[in-house]
């Protein structure tokens, strides 16, 4: 169906993989499958210059895509909901191991650009401190790595320890 | 299954809607579809409006099975929906 060269597909999806399992990611079991989402990122990147997310779609304007850049702004918190992300390129420890399935899961990402402009992270206000952060920072106890999202990531980036080895560290956002 | 109308808008580049045009082909169903992706200014603002009206988060796929509005590959509602 596409022009992309089977090479740079096949270079591409190794460094995909490397990149996942560095940060304690995983890429769909089915190879086939994830091939097929690495093959449409490369002809998003083509057409838009980035790689934006192959199951929405795209305005053409990186400012206006920028939430939707593979790994896209929704990815982890459909992770840990749903253990896939939108496009189930990336999926949980669980799915990768098939003990679970990944399937079609409802979309996050708010359709007008208003509302996604209001999910980035905002400065506290002057004065609050700490107690102003947009989200909650975790911690992980075993090499110290700092995270500011709403849920500890799965696997520790830095040392891949699991996600119960995280504490919240300072609470922000909805820990308030 | 010929008196079922289905219209389907898709990305060109989306496993789902993919998999979604593979079901409707294995079910032997006639159905129109639209690539999105693929069009350009007004043509294309007028099919995201146009999908928008049925399905208000503008997700795809978007299927249309006499009027009834799927979103996202959920083959069991599909198999119901066609096999009815
Ligand atoms: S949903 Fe998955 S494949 Fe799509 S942009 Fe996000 S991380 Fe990448």
């Amino acid at each position: 169906m596409t022009d992309i060269d089977k090479s740079r597909l096949a270079g591409f999806y190794r460094q995909l993989q490397r990149q996942a399992q560095d940060g304690g990611y995983f890429l769909n079991p089915d190879s086939g499958f994830a091939m097929e989402l690495a093959e449409s990122l490369l002809i998003n990147q083509n057409r838009y210059g980035y790689q934006a997310c192959p199951c929405r779609l795209a305005d053409g304007e990186r400012e206006l895509d920028q939430d939707i850049i593979c790994p896209c702004d929704y990815r982890d918190e459909d992770l840990g909901e749903y253990g896939a992300c939108y496009c189930a390129l990336y999926v949980s420890k669980e799915v990768a191991e098939r003990k679970k399935q990944a399937g079609s899961i409802p979309e996050r990402r708010p359709p007008d650009p208003a509302d996604r402009a209001k999910r980035k992270p905002v400065p506290s206000a002057p004065g609050t401190g700490l107690s102003g952060l947009a989200y909650p920072v975790w911690r992980c106890r075993v090499c110290g790595y700092l995270a500011a999202r709403d849920t500890p990531p799965g696997v520790c980036p830095v040392c891949h320890a699991e996600k119960d080895r995280f504490e919240l560290f300072m609470p922000g956002g909805n820990t308030r | 299954m010929a008196d079922k109308k289905v219209f389907l808008y898709a990305l060109s580049t989306c496993i789902w809607c993919r998999r979604t045009k593979e079901l409707l082909t294995a079910l032997g169903v006639d159905y129109d579809f639209v690539f999105v992706d693929t069009l350009q200014g007004a043509e294309k603002e007028k099919a995201v409006a146009e999908m928008a009206r049925h399905n208000p988060s503008r997700s795809f796929p978007t299927v249309l099975i006499n009027g009834t509005v799927i979103v996202g590959f959920q083959e069991a509602r599909i198999r119901e929906l066609l096999q009815k």
